[in-house]
């Protein structure tokens, strides 16, 4: 069941929690954010699966566990076929009556990092939207594979400086695009996909529901500031995830059946893109005179991407 | 409830059809599975008994044997009855998710049907996929034709399941000369096998709210060596059940498995141990040379994990020389099945002379006649006592003789 209480901040924050403060996430990392925000939308009974990487490590340490619910861990890129295999049990045993509450509503949800989703997961991922299995996939996107030092990722934009992908003498970072798996999700005609931010939880813990409540297989990215890959002060966090929205770096909508497109936020007012890139330390050496074109690169890329969802919002095709 | 399957007592079916036979009457909850070359026809038939309502679990068909191992996975956890087929390089892609299976304890039922790991690339049989799995905490079980095929899927989940055990399980079947050939097989009824596996009973499932369970923890040093530890006993301690449950199943269908398998073992002085269908043609061999005066003897190993160190020695403490017959390339080695005959041959009084031959390889036949001639190099060593071959050699190889690790020659 969906949660109602998510006008007053406070009531939602302590709604039904299962995810246990004891973690060992970094100090301000957005990604315990994003789950209690999951956690707190519904009082159904939560089967999470998880991939490899941060939000994993940190909060499943033999003999401890963040996770007040069912919750499975297998490999780096296959959280999506793990929490669907959960998921076809499920519906065995429904239908043969060996659940110990059969009538019990239940959701299944995977959680990854961008790496394991953009890159290595993407095959599995892939595989279990297009089976049609009822769950809902969440994308933590920190731009980088953060439990391994920082490298870079498919997710990672334009410029930032990365352990694999770096800024030097001879180069301003990674060169290549970041990839547009919200539009690759759409594509695969999942009937709810969004892309979310934690700084909007209303409209975040909506999304949620919205997944949730929908049957077949939803996915949503979110991003997921990153205090120490991205080289902010952990107290940030907030602040970094305000500049990325009110920038447009990451824009907030959602697609419903593959192509009605709704916009989720407007900023008010649209901010340059250098008060986000200033605001870290990953796209520092973007100040330099020489490195003033990746800026300007960014900007026009942030512009007509955020002119083409509006065309689509409005097209309504 | 499932569709009734009209059974007859006695059928004509290989290999694949007498596994997924079996996997349709343990009536599995959901099989998450990908085709590969030869066990594809298990998979396949499976779906002809979900398609016409033979089955009522869930059938996924997913995107890779990656894939199918992690389904496979995350079913099992949320405590029900689980399956799959796989070969060669479906299985080398699902190895990650074998050791996470069964670190998890999982009692997942895998058939293997065996074939050659690329490069080159070769759809028939060799043993290579099987070595590549034989760290992977899983118990593994071979069947040397298509009616073993049968039973010991059968008994595949009644071992793995067993709560003391919570094991995944693979049985293993040649690929194309178990697989693909044909023989008249005596399947169970349907409810003589259901209840001869009984009811899944769950244990930490994800399904059970009122108790949630985290599967798949981290642990570092501070704990990962203890688990391991534990994950090796329990293996070791999955022997006894193993013998009980092969037990109950002689007491169903009159057929006896032991976890090695012995035959004219009283008195042979020469001997072949194997794997798989050449067990059979090793028996074949013998029984003609016994007509020649040859003492031949052959040993079987039904169970490859847990290794059966003591049923081993027990079996082969009479030999006076042993070939020990790997169908996998050694790898700049002696055959990994060599190794483990003679790791538990070398603390015995009396040891005997052991030879490796490496056969078979990527479905080059093993005949009559290429056993025979083993069991009579045996015999010359036996007489002369010691080796007079070199100890490693390929049989059956076109081309000039290939040895190199050599022996004193008397
Ligand atoms: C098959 C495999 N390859 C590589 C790794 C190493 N590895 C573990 S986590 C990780 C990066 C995780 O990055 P991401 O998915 O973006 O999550 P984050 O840690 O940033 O939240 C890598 C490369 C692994 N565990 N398994
Ligand atoms: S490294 Fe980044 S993503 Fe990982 S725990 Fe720290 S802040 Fe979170």
């Amino acid at each position: 069941m969906a949660i109602t209480s998510i006008k007053n901040l406070k009531e939602f924050s302590t709604n039904n929690d299962r995810f246990e403060g004891a973690h060992t996430l970094c100090p301000g990392c957005a990604h315990s954010m994003i789950v209690r925000e999951l956690m707190n939308c519904t009082d159904d009974n939560l089967v999470i699966s998880s991939n490899t990487g941060c939000l994993e490590v940190s909060t499943a340490v033999y003999p401890f566990t963040s996770w007040d619910t069912s919750w499975i861990h297998i490999g780096f890129e296959n959280a999506a076929t793990a929490v669907t295999g959960a998921e076809a049990m499920y519906k065995a045993r429904k239908k043969k009556g060996t659940l110990k509450d059969n009538d019990a509503p239940v959701k299944f949800v995977a959680f990854g990092g961008d790496g394991s989703t953009y890159d290595i997961g993407f095959q599995w991922l892939s595989g279990a939207v297009e089976r049609g299995h009822d769950f809902t996939y969440i994308c933590l996107d920190n731009e980088n594979y953060a439990n391994t030092g920082g490298q870079r990722s498919s997710a990672t934009p334009i410029g930032a400086t990365t352990s694999t992908a770096q800024a030097g003498t001879h180069s301003y970072g990674k060169k290549e695009k970041k990839k547009d798996l919200v539009a690759i999700m759409a594509a695969h005609g999942a009937p709810y996909v969004a892309q979310l931010a934690p700084n909007k939880w209303k409209s975040m813990a909506k999304g949620f529901q919205k997944a949730l409540e929908t049957e077949g297989p939803c996915f949503i990215n979110t991003v997921s500031p990153c205090t120490t890959e991205w080289k902010f002060d952990p107290k940030d966090t907030i602040l970094l995830t305000d500049l990325a929205t009110d920038t447009l770096m990451f824009p907030l909508y959602e697609i419903i059946d593959g192509h009605e497109l709704n916009i989720l936020y407007r900023p008010k007012n649209v901010l340059k893109v250098e008060d986000y890139l200033g605001a870290q330390g990953r796209y520092k050496h973007l100040f330099k005179p020489e490195n003033k074109h990746v800026i300007e690169k960014i900007q026009k890329d942030i512009d007509e991407y955020w002119t083409m969802l509006q065309r689509r919002e409005e097209a309504r095709i | 409830m499932a569709e009734k399957f009209d059974l007859n007592d006695r059928e004509v079916w290989d290999g694949n059809y007498a596994a997924s036979q079996a996997l349709r009457q343990a009536q599995i909850d959901v099989v998450a599975a990908y085709p590969i070359t030869p066990s594809t026809p298990i998979v396949e038939n499976y779906g002809a008994y979900v398609a016409n309502g033979y089955v009522d679990g869930e059938y996924v068909m997913v995107e890779s044997e990656h894939a199918a191992m992690s389904g496979c996975v995350g079913a099992s956890a949320a405590g029900g009855r689980v399956a799959t087929a796989t070969s060669s390089q479906g299985f080398a892609l699902m190895v990650e998710v074998l050791y996470q299976a069964s670190g998890m304890r999982l009692p997942i039922v895998l058939n293997v049907v065996n074939r050659a790991l690329a490069s080159p690339l070769n759809v028939r049989g060799d043993h290579g996929d099987m070595y590549l799995g034989r760290d992977s905490g899983w118990i593994q079980i071979d069947a040397f034709n298509a009616q073993e095929a049968y039973d010991l899927v059968l008994c595949a989940f009644k071992i793995g399941e067993d709560h003391s055990v919570r094991l995944p399980v693979m049985v293993h079947q040649d690929g194309f000369i178990t697989s693909h050939t044909a023989q008249n097989i005596y399947p169970l009824t349907d409810e003589a096998a259901y209840n001869f596996i009984g009811d899944f009973q769950p244990v930490d499932d994800l399904l059970d709210f009122s108790r949630p369970v985290t599967y798949g923890a981290q642990t570092e040093e501070d704990w990962h060596f203890e688990h391991k530890a534990k994950q090796h006993k329990a293996l070791m301690d999955s022997r006894p059940v193993i013998d009980e449950v092969f037990a109950e199943f002689e007491k169903l269908s009159g057929r006896k498995y032991n976890r090695v398998e012995t035959y004219m073992m009283e008195d042979a002085d020469v001997v072949i141990v194997g794997l798989g269908s050449t067990v059979e043609t090793a028996i074949v061999a013998a029984e003609e040379l016994r007509e020649e005066g040859v003492k031949a003897g052959v040993v079987g190993i039904r169970v490859f994990r847990p290794f059966p160190f003591d049923q081993v020695r027990e079996a082969l403490k009479g030999a006076k020389a042993i070939a020990v017959l790997d169908r996998s390339s050694p790898g700049g080695a002696m055959g990994a099945f060599f190794n483990e005959v003679s790791a538990a041959l070398y603390s015995t009084d009396t040891r005997p002379l052991v030879t490796n031959y490496i056969y078979g390889l990527g479905g080059r036949d093993f005949s009559i006649d290429e056993a025979k001639r083993i069991f009579k190099e045996q015999q010359a060593n036996a007489d002369a006592g010691h080796i007079t071959t070199d100890i490693q050699q390929f049989s059956g190889l076109r081309g000039p003789h290939l040895g190199y690790f050599q022996t004193q020659r008397g």
